[in-house]
């Protein structure tokens, strides 16, 4: 009779602990990936606050190994010729040299892509021009879907990656199961860009005391810092904070009236229409052309909207300056210096960097 | 069954600590609380009169927000004695987002305090240039080479309209009063303000409720002319001292529970 007990409790005590783990597809009880440290600069570790990572999704070696690999292959995508890569190109800082990206039916979206670096610090967690996707887990399930990027659908997705030779096992790898799912995808792609740190510019160096500047960029550092110059560091940043960009949302003067209502899409608040997230200044070199709709080539028709372009509208960021005077009104020796200081926070060894090239 | 009886055991003291605060043992010391409100003119303003609601000024104008933040620090508490208890922190106070509370980490003494205080904006052996991570990430910093570094006290911007001018910018942006240059060079005032809101008797954990009325800063004793001054004020060391003379009727104590 005791023995009958005995059985049952064990019998009992099996079924818990099985009906809570993920059925048969917990492979191997002991397994564990291994884990990945990001890899933080200095200046950021001095500097700002840590980077959001995620509790149900910690870095691993083999997860980013397998986020990488996705990262890279068109096997996501409707016809498998087009990967995150096509329009995030490591020679680019990760984003196209397009002003809007072309998707596989040769489609073209209504925004320039953006460039892909540092996006673990971006603390509000809003990713995209509009702030509309809300983690980078959930925006990675995006882009596959879109039928104007890689107009393919999960289902399929996960058909071709489960019956690929080499996905099953890497996915094992990565997160303990054969089961591959879209939000496993999602997690490893997550994991991949957030190692994605570009820091490594020769204003890095300088701050580091390791590089000096020219007098041109540091008149240009001024012009950028002074209030009563280009005064924009209030919403791209200054040299206590390496992102360089304030990651909010705000309307810097380009139109006077919207066909992309960014933001204020995203919210249905007319307030904040016209409202886009302020980009890094980081790497400029290599990810023209510029804004939202990739409506500037060059960095000179930036600094010329700021300095004589600006368009009033309701929605304008009282911080633009002299918006009825068109701008800030810059020399064109400030003009070219606040250009050569741009430069300087442009780190060519992201671009080559062996762990995110394929 | 043993596991099951310790987890019940652990439960139930867990239950009776949280309720720790409502019996009658007298505590030694006490969690404070900081609820920020604000007000225009005893109008209630919330996150959703951000770029919505237009108030009127002392001078008459018409004035929308777009963003207002600042800095409260070194919350103090002072005995009859005269010894002070310094909270040594600060809070950046934002209210186009609704981060409007400040919970130090340490508890103070329970008793009875002559006045309670707090600095709006950094003393400045505490204005260090860069040395507080999370100021640094929300971009609070002021720039080092010609402003002298640092960090803003508040950052107020809208847009203001009258019968000349519609929606015009205004960035009333506090910092240490600063005339720019290479180097900087600061003048002797000081453009952080000493808040008090009085006595306090502190037995238990305590809320207090300060109420910031954000139309005093064009009014008393200054009527601020937002067709002069409206923006580029960080270089202006006279209009940091304008707004210091401003920044003495903002505050008040609204009430401590
Ligand atoms: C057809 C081109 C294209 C492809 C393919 C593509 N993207 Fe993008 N990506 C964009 C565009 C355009 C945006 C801006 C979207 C917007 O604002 O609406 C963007 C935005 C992003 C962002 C937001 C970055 C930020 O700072 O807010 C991330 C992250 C991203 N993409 C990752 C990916 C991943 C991962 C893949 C592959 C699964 C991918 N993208 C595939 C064009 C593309
Ligand atoms: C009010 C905040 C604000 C200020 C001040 C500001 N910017 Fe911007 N900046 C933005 C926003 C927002 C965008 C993106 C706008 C869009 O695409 O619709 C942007 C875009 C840019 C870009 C394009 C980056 C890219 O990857 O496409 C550059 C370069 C730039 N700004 C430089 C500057 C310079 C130089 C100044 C000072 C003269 C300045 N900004 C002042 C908010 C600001």
């Amino acid at each position: 009779m005791k023995n009958w007990s005995l059985h049952i409790i064990c019998l009992a005590a099996f079924i818990l602990t099985t009906s809570c783990s993920d059925e048969e597809s917990q492979l191997n009880q002991g397994y564990e990936p291994t884990p990945l440290a990001l890899d933080i600069p200095p200046l950021f570790e001095q500097n700002i606050i840590p980077p959001v990572i995620p509790s149900n999704n910690p870095q691993t070696v083999e997860g980013v190994a397998l986020g990488k690999k996705l990262f890279y292959d068109p096997i996501l995508s409707g016809d498998q010729t087009q990967a995150c890569a096509s329009c995030h190109a490591p020679q680019n800082a990760f984003t196209d040299n397009t002003a809007l990206s072309d998707g596989i039916d040769g489609n073209f979206g209504t925004r320039n892509s953006m460039p892909l670096f540092n996006l673990a610090w971006n603390y509000n967690e809003r990713f995209a021009w509009d702030g509309k996707e809300l983690s980078l887990e959930r925006q990675a399930l995006e882009p596959v879907q879109n039928p104007v990027e890689m107009h393919s659908n999960w289902d399929d997705v996960i058909d071709r990656l489960s019956t690929d030779t080499e996905y099953p096992e890497l996915f094992r790898k990565a997160f303990n199961t054969t089961t591959i799912t879209k939000e496993l995808a999602a997690k490893a792609l997550a994991q991949f860009e957030r190692t994605l740190i570009s820091s490594n510019s020769k204003f890095d160096n300088y701050l580091l005391g390791q590089a000096t500047l020219t007098p041109e960029e540091l008149n240009g550092l001024d012009v950028f810092m002074q209030e009563s110059r280009g005064d924009c560091f209030h919403c791209h940043g200054n040299p206590n904070n390496p992102l360089w960009t304030d990651n909010i949302f705000h309307n810097n003067g380009l139109d006077a009236t919207f066909t992309d209502l960014g933001l204020g899409g995203v919210t249905g608040d007319p307030s904040d229409n016209g409202k886009f997230k302020s980009p890094s200044i980081r790497n400029l070199a290599y990810t023209a052309p510029y804004m939202h709709d990739g409506r500037f080539a060059t960095l000179e028709e930036v600094i010329n909207h700021y300095s004589e372009g600006l368009q009033n509208s309701s929605t304008i960021d009282p911080l633009m300056k002299k918006v009825d005077e068109g701008g800030v009104q810059l020399s064109n020796q400030d003009k070219a210096d606040l250009k050569a200081f741009l430069l300087t926070l442009s780190d060519p060894s992201f671009l080559t960097n062996p762990d995110f090239t394929n | 069954m043993k596991k099951m009886i310790a987890l019940l055991i652990v439960l139930s003291i867990s239950f009776v600590s949280c309720g720790e605060d409502n019996d009658d043992n007298i505590k030694a010391s006490a969690k404070t609380t900081f609820n920020f409100s604000h007000d225009w003119d005893g109008t209630a303003i919330s996150t959703l009169d951000f770029e919505n609601t237009a108030y009127t000024n002392a001078n008459g104008e018409a004035v929308t927000m777009t963003r207002l933040r600042y800095i409260i620090s070194d919350v103090t508490f002072t005995k009859a004695n005269g010894d002070n208890i310094v909270i040594d922190g600060y809070k950046l106070v934002d209210v186009t987002n609704g981060d409007l509370t400040y919970n130090p980490d340490i508890e103070i003494p329970t008793g009875v305090y002559t006045n309670v205080s707090f600095t709006y904006g950094l003393k400045h052996e505490k204005n260090i240039d860069g040395a507080y991570t999370d100021l640094n990430s929300a971009s609070f910093n002021v720039p080092l080479a010609a402003l002298g570094g640092g960090y803003h006290y508040m950052q107020f911007d809208g847009k203001y309209s009258n019968t000349t001018v519609t929606d015009a910018p205004f960035n009333y942006h506090n910092i240490r009063a600063v005339n720019p240059g290479m180097p900087p060079v600061f003048p002797n005032q000081e453009t952080f303000i000493n808040v008090d809101l009085g006595p306090a008797a502190i037995s238990n954990n305590t809320t207090f409720e300060i109420k910031m009325n954000v139309a005093e800063w064009f009014k008393t004793p200054n009527t601020w002319d937002l067709n002069t001054l409206n923006q580029v004020l960080m270089p202006n060391a006279n209009a940091q001292k304008l707004m210091n003379e401003n920044g003495q009727n903002v505050f008040s104590l609204g009430s401590i529970n």
